[in-house]
């Protein structure tokens, strides 16, 4: 594994390597649209500005940005610059430069909305995104977070009214919620705070580089004029003093309202981090935790059952569409299987969510239910295909001979011996679902694998909580293969079960 | 009664692709005959007992039988109402192997004919005990010997109530001592039944058209050759 280099290993490969996320989008780090494959942003033009001043290169390393941290740890890259937040949790666990900039914490609602503060949303619906101080704001209020990956998704979903508000830094709401004409941005900033960059543990030399190189931008206007150009100089920035900010939030008496930023310092809650010890206490996996991971666990067993059950009909009736009508019905059947078969199922419940928000408004749990049971439909009218394949001819033939119709020669004949053939695919088929439902994430579930995630970053360990998931995971699949097989058997002839029902037999 | 027609072929004629399987057939049985089909290999014999079930459908004249009338283009529902009146037995049989020896003997009176399950069950006990199987109908099929099958086919095609009973080589797979069994039971259910049962058989074995049958008929080519009564 590679250390996170100090500085006498950038200036040795003539590289600073800087980690961040193109997803973040615009105006941190982007693919330029006209020229795929070329990055852009204040972030790329800072990180730049830094690697001149230390004599090297700026290399851009593209990360997840939930794991820049570990990243970081793990050696990936030299430093992050991705709209890092300061809190005392990052600041115990990495080193953290000098500020580059000052975010507002901005609350963003429907513009028709009554709510002014924080303290209004109490019992409502927040999103936000993951890893970030406006989640941990939100986290210690009596209200329900919901977590977003990407930055547009949470004002899609605030303006459609699946969320009653989203709280998120102010470069973010400025550019994705406040031009939207359903939101409104509240003018009181709910909290301040500074994006640094996240150096090496062991690179102090790299950090006090970094600081001064910052120190020089300030001087000399360069940083200004960065952030001048992509429209971020507001009069947040104005106390822009250099000297490392020992707490993680705003200076409380920032100066008001400016003509760029129109938006002040509301008075700090209780909730701001803060008010949190400096220094992250060390925590462990407790009963709390156990706790979220069962009701994890509840959700993805609940949410598979509910799409499996709708996905095995589905199936069947695709099946029996493709084997036993007449031409558009088999056309009909064979393409939605070809469509579900063919796109990944991640796209289908962005598509699903997302994509048809203005033509059906579904609630994330309806919406992951159903796009899991529609891509799942696919795959069993496949397995039940074959399965009604299997049954011979003669046994339709046979059932028709009696009289029966085509129907009931399906209902009582074909489809009972069917279903046997089936029922080891059937199985596979769900203990696979139950682990694709960790996508579902995408649409703000949060199921088993997402409090995994999310929890293994509070407690630095992906061990225990990697453990503890998969063995969920385990308890979930394993006794329903046993029970598959147990009904399987029971369905094999066997006479000693058949010997109960010979009651007038010898 | 005996007298009357239970089935009649009016200038039958069934072709599959460019080759033609029946032409013009024309023939009778009474009520209560056993009508041996002989013929060699492709002669179609098989068809002809199909086409009288209503499994595949004349291209040209008409067959009556039971009472019911089928030309070149019958109904679902014809065949339906046909197919209660016309039981048939297959050369393998065809036993519904999820279901036991009673529920395949209790399906079509059940479903097609909405009997009441203890009624059903009734008379497939009965039919069983006739056919020599009454300890057996909590079997599942696969527990069945060749000849116990047999049987349980046959008592599955009685069960509806059947004025004719088609069988398609009912003993080609089975021993000589099974089927001399199988023989005895065939003319114990023609005999004894309250009402005449008519029996139409595909055979290879012309040992047993002639021990069993009132009329033998030979097929050539699609062609009712022969008739020896």
């Amino acid at each position: 594994m590679a250390h996170a280099g100090d500085l006498d290993d950038v200036k040795k490969r003539g590289e600073l390597r800087w980690g961040g996320d193109l997803q973040g989008g615009e105006p941190y780090v982007f693919e330029d649209e006209q020229q795929p494959g070329k990055i852009q942003g204040f972030e790329v033009e800072i990180a730049d500005a830094l690697a001149h001043e230390l004599g090297v290169r700026a290399k851009f390393m593209q990360n997840d940005w939930s794991n820049l941290v570990p990243a970081l740890e793990r050696g990936d890259f030299d430093v992050i610059l991705n709209g890092l937040e300061e809190t005392p949790e990052r600041r115990a666990r990495i080193r953290l430069s000098a500020p580059y900039y000052t975010y507002g914490e901005t609350l963003t609602v429907r513009a028709d909305s009554k709510i002014e503060t924080l303290a209004d949303l109490k019992g409502k619906r927040v999103g936000t995104l993951n890893q970030t101080v406006a989640n941990d704001i939100l986290k210690a209020s009596p209200l329900e977070v919901v977590l977003y990956e990407g930055q547009q998704e949470p004002y899609m979903d605030l303006a459609k009214g699946r969320t009653d508000a989203v709280l998120l830094d102010h470069v973010i709401a400025d550019r994705y919620g406040c031009v939207l004409k359903e939101l409104r941005c509240l003018p009181n900033d709910v909290a301040r705070g500074h994006y640094v960059l996240g150096i090496g543990k062991d690179a102090p030399a790299l950090q006090d580089a970094i600081n001064q190189a910052l120190g020089a931008l300030q001087r000399s206007g360069k940083l200004e004029g960065i952030l001048t150009r992509w429209k971020l100089w507001d009069a947040r920035q104005k106390p822009t003093e250099p000297t490392p900010v020992p707490s993680a939030t705003a200076p409380g008496g920032a100066g008001a309202s400016s003509a760029e930023a129109s938006r002040t310092v509301a008075p700090l809650g209780a909730a701001t981090p803060s008010s949190q010890p400096s220094a992250a206490p060390a925590r462990h996996f407790g009963a709390g935790h156990a706790l979220l991971f069962l009701k994890g666990a509840l959700v993805t067993l609940l949410i598979s059952f509910c799409s499996f059950a709708l996905a095995s009909p589905l199936g069947i009736a695709l099946a029996t569409l493709r084997l036993y009508t007449g031409r558009p019905g088999r056309w009909l059947a064979a393409a939605y299987v070809e469509v579900f078969r063919g796109t990944p199922l991640l796209l289908q419940l962005y598509v699903l969510y997302f994509g048809l928000a203005d033509v059906i408004r579904l609630d994330p749990v309806t919406a992951a239910v159903l796009g899991l049971a529609l891509n799942y439909g696919a795959y069993e009218a496949e397995v039940y295909r074959g399965a009604l394949s299997s049954v011979p001819h003669g046994q339709t033939e046979a059932a028709r001979a009696l009289g029966l119709s085509r129907w009931q020669a399906l209902r009582h004949v074909v489809f009972p011996q069917a279903l046997r053939t089936a029922l080891p695919a059937v199985t596979n088929d769900f203990v696979a679902l139950l682990k694709d439902s960790s996508l579902i994430s995408v649409i703000t579930v949060v199921e088993l694998t997402k409090r995994m995630t999310i929890l293994a970053v509070e407690l630095r360990d992906w061990i225990t909580p990697g453990l503890m998931c998969a063995a969920l995971y385990f308890v979930m699949s394993f006794p329903l293969a046993r029970w598959a097989r147990r009904i399987e058997r029971s369905l094999e002839p066997t006479p000693a079960a058949e010997a109960g029902n010979a009651a007038g037999a010898a | 009664m005996n007298g009357e027609k239970v089935i009649r072929l009016l200038s039958v004629g069934k072709r599959f692709g460019s080759r033609q399987v029946l032409r013009g057939i024309e023939a009778e049985v009474k009520a209560g005959a056993i009508v041996s089909l002989v013929g060699a290999s492709g002669s179609g014999k098989t068809t002809l007992l199909r086409c009288l079930n209503g499994l595949e459908t004349i291209d040209a004249g008409q067959i009556e039988i039971a009472g019911h009338a089928v030309g070149p283009n019958p109904s679902d529902t014809a065949l339906t109402l046909l197919r209660a009146d016309v039981g048939m037995v297959f050369q393998d049989y065809q036993l519904f192997p999820h279901l036991s020896v009673l529920d395949n003997l209790c399906l079509a009176p059940q479903v097609v004919r909405k009997l009441a399950r203890p009624e059903a069950e009734k008379r497939a006990r009965h039919l069983l005990e006739q056919v020599g199987l009454g300890d057996r109908h909590g079997s599942r099929p696969s527990e069945l010997s060749g000849g116990q099958k047999q049987r349980v086919a046959l008592a599955r095609a009685l069960a509806q109530d059947v004025k004719v009973l088609l069988l398609d080589e009912p003993t080609s797979a089975l021993d000589a001592r099974t089927r001399d069994e199988i023989v005895g039971i065939l003319r114990n259910l023609v005999q004894r039944g309250e009402r005449p049962l008519t029996l139409l058989l595909v055979t290879h074995d012309l040992h047993l058209a002639e021990k069993l049958s009132d009329e033998v008929w030979t097929l050539v080519e699609g062609r009712l050759a022969n008739v020896v009564t």
